[in-house]
């Protein structure tokens, strides 16, 4: 057991940060910078970079365009990417829909869709919840009826992320209404430019436009879109969220955030003083800082064991939890920390507005950013049913 | 960077686990607990001679298996499952580290018997007015012809009944908390001059309140340099203090474990407890708790040798995760059991006295934060 990086990993955490340096796009900075939302371009713009080096799905097998790199080099990968402040990708294609299909698919349907999803050509985004399915996945109604050749699908999805951009979507649909609740589920790739499919947008407390609901009306979805065998989606849907989960944890974008709040605490006055020498907010943030590294070092712990042949298991769903309660914290101590500033709202840069915003900088998207993470706890399966998770699957009550 | 264990760990691992199931259920701890001398010198021979497992942290020059921090750690874990109250923390950790460090003579000739099992350390180092400050020290050491006189009051230092030899801290120099003056000694713990006042402690050890009345000891006791032995100290007790949250990764999975067995055999309205959801989330919150103690002591461990600045962080951070998970973990322990949990007849009590004093060992929860910002977050 060693924490040092040997003298190749350390050759590989230089060819990464400088390759980070050389490449990272100029105008995506300063967006970033300045506080403003993303557009779909500002995502793909860095996606497209790192799929012409080869570097886009560093977890996937080589074989599907995976880049064979080891564990500890993915670790490092995802620390210099935060540690530059670069963009995350969509995780849709990359993380879910893609493990899926090379996983489970067809050659045709890896043929078909995985290039898409490396390049970025195609922009996925996940029809799983829907208004009556919540944490109670299984009990979703979204039906597929088969007609030839293809599915006719009646139904309606909510919370789907992203879904004004989506070319193409993941669809857990009811095609056996008699079987029991997990049972007659199967899993659908659908063409989001299919007739009878509509997206409209959910405006979340940030003022955001991230998600979404999609309505189906009557979509002709072919026979050869679904993903494993019918009424076997549930498999599939239990594989993605297990993968889901472990990205979740988010540690090096976490640490991020912390170093953020220590810079705007030494920043802000609390009296006389600076707000990182009030012990009560200090105490706040080693309190964070110390839960962060055990989240770090718990998610080292289980990489480790994953390269040693087991997959991302129940396990996961401690990493998960922790991670999104952290990533919680780091909002909320942003929000104390800005003070009087977390309370203007401000809307981005209008055309040929030159009036400096109110508030410093850092303060903009203080209270926005709570008020849209608090997501972290409901999404990818709500931390009271990971609980659940961790129950049944590791301790066997 | 690599978080497996050698073939060798996990040999001393399994050994190690194969003989305390064996030899330290509970009753026979009780039984140990129980007897004149609150312990059974046989286990801690075996340990030495039968299974070597006092020379898996020293080197092969020094007769050991040339471990180190890892394997003081998983023996510290392993001892923790079954609450041994074996002085191994004190001899190995505490005597031997700071032998380790200083070398030289002392070094050659105690070591060879910390490993053969004939010597037992306890630390002499806590006194009444320091609370967790190892600079306020009132004990003296007075120079004396070629050696030094002791004078001076130590608190509830662990095994020191058992022990042959006692490593005691004390000023040659300077006031009460100053960095500068404070020296480190390894002395017979039957000089002359040395009054004990012994004791059991609420987690199963023996303990003694020690004076020191005009003790003479003689030069070589010295360990390290006269009035720079703060750094030295500040060495062994954070590679105890981690130690410590290795054992109590040990207790505190014991007490999750032992919970979720009753949880599943006690029944109540009907049906096994283990069905409720709420406890059903306390047990994974315990749980997460326990892999968390986990994933911070192997932090710490792998980075005892760092630089002081970051190897105190380390320590730190790791020691008030730790504190706050034993608690955690042991009062829902003894929630979860309910009445029972609050008798002596159950295992799970004795887990949780042992789980509540390492909350405290070397440092509280806050005095680990208060370190921990003082050295990390600077206005």
């Amino acid at each position: 057991m060693q924490l040092e990086f040997s003298p190749a990993e350390i050759a590989f955490q230089k060819e990464v940060r400088s390759f980070i340096a050389e490449n990272y796009p100029e105008n995506l900075r300063s967006v970033q910078d300045e506080g403003h939302d993303l557009s779909k371009e500002d995502f793909l713009s860095w996606h497209r970079i790192l799929a012409k080096k080869g570097w886009i799905a560093p977890a996937w097998p080589v074989e599907y365009g995976g880049t064979g790199w080891t564990a500890t080099e993915r670790f490092i990968w995802s620390e210099e990417l935060a540690a530059a402040d670069c963009v995350g990708t969509m995780p849709f294609g990359l993380s879910m829909v893609g493990p899926v299909i090379y996983t489970f698919g067809t050659p045709e349907q890896k043929a078909k869709f995985l290039p898409g999803i490396l390049s970025g050509d195609d922009w996925w985004c996940q029809g799983y919840s829907e208004p009556g399915a919540g944490s109670d996945l299984a009990s979703l109604r979204t039906k597929a009826v088969r007609d030839g050749d293809d599915y006719v699908v009646n139904g309606q999805k909510t919370w789907t992320t992203m879904a004004q951009h989506a070319d193409w979507g993941f669809f857990l649909v009811r095609t056996d209404s008699d079987a029991k609740a997990q049972e007659g589920i199967s899993f659908l790739l659908i063409d989001m430019k299919s007739p009878g499919v509509t997206v409209r947008p959910i405006i979340t407390l940030g003022g955001e436009h991230e998600v979404n609901e999609v309505w189906l009306e009557e979509v002709r979805v072919p026979v050869a879109n679904r993903v494993y065998e019918e009424n076997k989606g549930w498999t599939c849907a239990k594989f993605l969220l297990a993968h889901e989960r472990t990205g979740i944890a988010a540690v090096a974008r976490s640490k991020r955030g912390v170093e953020k709040i220590k810079a705007i605490a030494r920043t802000e006055q609390d009296g006389d003083r600076p707000l990182i020498a009030n012990p009560f907010f200090k105490r706040k943030i080693s309190e964070l800082e110390i839960d962060l590294t055990a989240l770090e070092f718990t998610e080292l712990r289980s990489l480790a064991g994953e390269a040693s042949g087991k997959g991302p298991g129940p396990e996961s769903s401690l990493l998960k939890i922790k991670g999104s309660e952290i990533q919680q914290r780091i909002t909320e101590l942003a929000l104390e920390a800005v003070g009087h500033y977390g309370a203007p709202y401000f809307r981005g840069f209008g055309e040929g507005d030159n009036e400096h915003p109110i508030g410093p900088d850092y303060a903009h998207r203080a209270a926005p950013t709570y008020f849209n993470t608090r997501k972290t706890t409901i999404y990818g399966g709500s931390n009271e049913i990971q609980r659940n998770i961790i129950a049944k699957m590791v301790l066997g009550i | 960077m690599d978080f497996s264990y050698t073939e060798t760990q996990d040999m001393i691992r399994e050994t190690l686990s194969r003989f305390l199931a064996d030899t330290y259920d509970f009753d026979s701890r009780s039984k140990m607990i129980a007897s004149s001398s609150g312990r059974d010198p046989g286990i801690w021979k075996a340990l030495a001679q039968d299974l070597g497992m006092l020379g898996a942290s020293f080197s092969e020059d020094q007769g050991g298996l040339g471990g180190g921090h890892l394997e003081n750690a998983l023996i510290m874990e392993e001892l923790g499952k079954v609450i041994a109250i074996e002085p191994y923390l004190q001899t190995v950790v505490l005597g031997g580290g700071a032998l380790k460090a200083v070398g030289g003579a002392v070094a050659d000739a105690v070591i060879p018997e910390i490993i053969n099992g004939n010597v037992i350390i306890a630390f002499a180092y806590a006194e009444p007015q320091g609370r967790y400050n190892l600079a306020n020290i009132r004990t003296t050491a007075k120079k004396d012809g070629a050696g030094y006189v002791l004078n001076g009051h130590k608190s509830v230092v662990y095994a020191a009944p058992w022990a042959t030899h006692l490593l005691v801290t004390a000023r040659t120099g300077g006031a009460t908390s100053d960095v500068n003056g404070v020296s480190l000694f390894l002395i017979d713990a039957n000089a002359k001059g040395i009054v004990r006042r012994d004791y059991p402690t609420v987690d199963g050890f023996q303990a003694s309140e020690i004076y020191f009345e005009n003790a003479a000891i003689p030069a070589d006791a010295l360990l390290g340099d006269e009035g720079a032995g703060l750094p030295l100290i500040e060495r062994i007790v954070d590679e105890a203090t981690v130690a410590v949250c290795a054992e109590s990764c040990g207790v505190t999975a014991k007490l999750h474990q032992g919970t979720l067995e009753y949880a599943r055999q006690r029944n109540q309205f009907g049906q096994p407890i283990s069905r409720f959801q709420v406890l059903q989330h306390r047990m994974v919150d315990m749980f997460m708790e326990v892999e968390q103690s986990k994933s911070m002591t192997t932090m710490a461990t792998l980075k005892l040798d760092l630089p002081a600045a970051e190897r105190m962080a380390a320590v730190s951070a790791c020691k008030a995760k730790v504190s706050r998970s034993a608690k955690f973990v042991g009062q829902n322990a003894i929630q979860t059991h309910g009445g029972i949990g609050i008798t002596q007849e159950l295992a799970i009590g004795h887990f949780f006295k042992r789980a509540t004093m390492i909350e405290n060992q070397f440092g509280s929860a806050d005095h680990h934060y208060d370190r921990f910002e003082r050295l990390t977050l600077a206005d």
